[in-house]
């Protein structure tokens, strides 16, 4: 999986430094959060739906191997064709083997983390076949050359001027000037309309797979994915294991959750179910259609602690509430899974030295937790990870003596009152005059970009036993 | 974990454990019954059960409370995310103050976004921080209040260490100063 986050300090700079879309995230920040409470508030009981959806995933989960192997059968039984890959590049040789087989030229792709994540685009066109990214958002990063930045919204990171320009700059529009949103999304939907029409295989992801059906479900606000699925002659569903669940019932529970956490609304515009080839009493579909599951350490991951992560819907809502994410935006992880989810999954899926950095960017402050329609401990598992890190050596030295040496000095009491006190009345001392320091040796990381609030002369303890010497005289 | 087994043998045969800042409070009463195990996991949970931030202390058990002061103040309350989110804080604080009379109490925009200070973390991140604070003192400005307050001190150094930087006219107070009305020592990040 493609990861840069070593240089997630410096991206994040690079993102607050640009002030548009410093303010564009910031209003994701308050618009999301409070159109998914307006619908959660609407819907009732919905604490109740996410304990159900939770319970369902980790019984899901649980039985695992069970319904993996029920999915395959009803799959097969339904005429798809079933593949598993253990990791990225074998998803990748599946689905360019099924294209040359069918001798296609042209892709047309539904939005898919999945393919994102194995870099299923740049291994087929490096083979010579074209991909048309579908979902609008991909579409406007595929013709950027740039990547997501945002696991539902590829494109929330461009302004509307941006997204006009390339416009303008690739496609053949004439006079037109595509004054609105509403004449991009025309122009946009014209062009793709020619390349559903004209494309060889359709590729698309799943939100969940039923195992008492063999069906996969995707939702979409486009209609992109239904075209990509059903108009040419070979359809690809690309996307991992752990998307099982047992019945269309859960899956149910799982489209009530999705919706209003993702966007507010109280469904998506389109969610289909995805059954197999074209039967014959059928006036249209595809021809002949692959699930192709993959894997990826998703196997090892589920044997690990962290196994509550591949609860996760994918819904984006704990990106849309994170205030580091929000902060330093979705490149600046480096990663195909930004914001709290993908801080947990990335590790996991790459290593705890190349992705050391993400379990940090978390102020602990929770919102994600709370919001998340999965009921992931989100900032626990983070904690966890940067344990991990801690015992593995992985964070940085000064910070694990710091920490360690902390944990001996307060296990010291006499110890610790001498230098607590020690330390209040040098700062004290050394601060008294403005009532705070600007520079402090070992403490840069604070005095960057604030002053220190230097303590009152004397600490609580001290003041408590002078004034209970003084009441008892 | 020797941290935490030494706390809970410290506090645990006192009646009730007061704690003045929520993120203390919420690892004791939230954290350490998941932290430890077996015997000790039973004395963590004795303890969680007798520990309460100050404001749910004063609020739910203290309560009547002398009465309280005057202070002719604009105040807004800063909601700590551990406070808020782990130990479920909000209206103690806020019917506190409410007895404080002549005070005027304005609500932030946006009391429930965290205020970037997050522990290590404001440290190891200090730009995503800043940022997250600046983002806090301006909704705090907006409200035309006075004084900051809050139930966690890492909050308040961090927001007063910024604001002091950036030159913003805001007092920073504990809530137990204000209901204590003791606005004569100074306040966080101001000179004797």
């Amino acid at each position: 999986m493609r990861l840069d986050s070593t240089n997630f300090l410096n991206q994040a700079d690079s993102a607050l430094a640009d002030a548009r879309r410093t303010l564009a995230r910031d209003k994701l920040g308050v618009h999301s959060p409070s159109k998914r409470s307006a619908a959660v508030n609407d819907f009732g009981d919905f604490e109740s739906l996410r304990q159900h959806v939770h319970a369902v995933r980790q019984h899901s989960l649980d039985n695992l191997d069970h319904y993996l192997a029920h999915f395959e059968e009803e799959a097969l039984a339904n005429g798809n064709s079933v593949h598993f890959a253990r990791d990225g590049e074998e998803m990748n040789n599946i689905v360019l083997d099924i294209c040359r087989n069918t001798n296609a030229r042209k892709i047309a792709k539904g939005k898919s983390m999945v393919s994102e994540e194995t870099a299923l685009n740049e291994h087929l066109q490096s083979a010579g076949l074209e991909v048309i990214e579908t979902d609008l958002g991909e579409y406007i990063i595929q013709l950027a050359g740039e990547k997501p930045s945002h696991i539902t919204g590829p494109a929330l990171h461009k302004p509307e001027d941006e997204i006009r320009e390339l416009f303008l700059d690739r496609h053949a529009l004439g006079e037109r000037e595509l004054d609105t949103p509403s004449e991009l999304v025309s122009e946009a939907r014209a062009v793709l309309r020619e390349h559903f029409l004209s494309a060889d295989v359709g590729i698309i992801g799943s939100n969940a797979l039923v195992a008492e059906n063999g069906y996969s479900m995707l939702v979409t606000n486009e209609g992109n994915g239904d075209l990509c699925a059903n108009l040419p002659k070979v359809l690809v569903i690309c996307t991992t294991i752990e998307r099982i669940l047992p019945t269309a019932r859960d899956a149910m529970a799982v489209l009530r959750l999705l919706a209003r956490s993702t966007t507010g609304q109280s469904i998506s515009c389109y969610s289909s179910f995805y059954s197999g080839p074209a039967r014959e009493e059928d006036i249209d579909g595809p021809l002949e259609t692959h699930i192709v599951l993959l894997d990826n350490r998703r196997s090892e991951v589920l044997a690990s602690d962290y196994q509550e992560i591949l609860q996760c819907i994918r819904c984006g809502a704990c990106l849309n509430h994170c205030p580091v994410y929000i902060s330093a935006g979705g490149h600046a992880y480096g990663s195909v899974y930004p914001g709290p989810m993908g801080s947990v999954l990335t590790p996991l899926l790459t290593s705890l030295e190349e992705a050391s950095i993400l379990p940090d960017a978390c102020t602990s402050c929770g919102r994600c937790e709370e919001v998340c329609p999965a009921n992931i401990g989100l900032p626990d598992l983070l904690r966890d990870l940067r344990h991990e890190e801690n015992k593995a050596k992985v964070s940085a030295p000064r910070w694990r003596l710091g920490i360690r040496w902390h944990a001996w000095l307060t296990r010291q009491p006499r110890l610790y009152h001498f230098f607590t006190n020690l330390v209040v009345s040098l700062l004290n001392r050394l601060g008294r005059k403005n009532g705070y320091l600007s520079r402090l040796p070992f403490a840069r990381g604070w005095t960057t970009e604030r002053e220190l609030p230097v303590p009152q002369k004397s600490t609580f303890m001290q003041q408590y036993k002078t004034m209970t010497a003084r009441n008892n005289d | 974990m020797p941290v935490a087994k030494q706390v809970v043998a410290a506090f645990e045969s006192a009646d009730y454990v007061v704690v003045p800042s929520g993120s203390c409070a919420g690892m004791i009463s939230h954290h350490y019954p998941k932290l430890l195990k077996g015997e000790w996991q039973q004395r963590a949970i004795a303890l969680a059960a007798k520990t309460f931030e100050l404001t749910t202390f004063l609020a739910e058990i203290a309560a009547p409370l002398p009465a309280a002061k005057q202070l002719d103040r604009s105040i807004t309350y800063h909601d700590s995310c551990a406070g808020l989110r782990e130990l479920g804080i909000k209206q103690q604080p806020r019917q506190l103050l409410e007895q404080i009379r002549q005070a005027d109490i304005r609500e932030l925009e946006k009391p429930e976004v965290c205020c970037g200070f997050g522990g290590t973390f404001c440290a190891k991140m200090p730009a995503i921080s800043a940022k997250m604070a600046s983002d806090k003192l301006t909704d705090a400005t907006t409200t035309g209040a006075d004084i900051v307050t809050g139930g966690d001190l890492g909050c308040l150094l961090s927001l007063a260490g910024k604001a002091r930087r950036d030159g913003l006219p805001l007092e920073f107070r504990h809530i137990a100063e204000l209901l204590a009305g003791d606005l004569d020592t100074p306040a966080i990040g101001e000179p004797e």
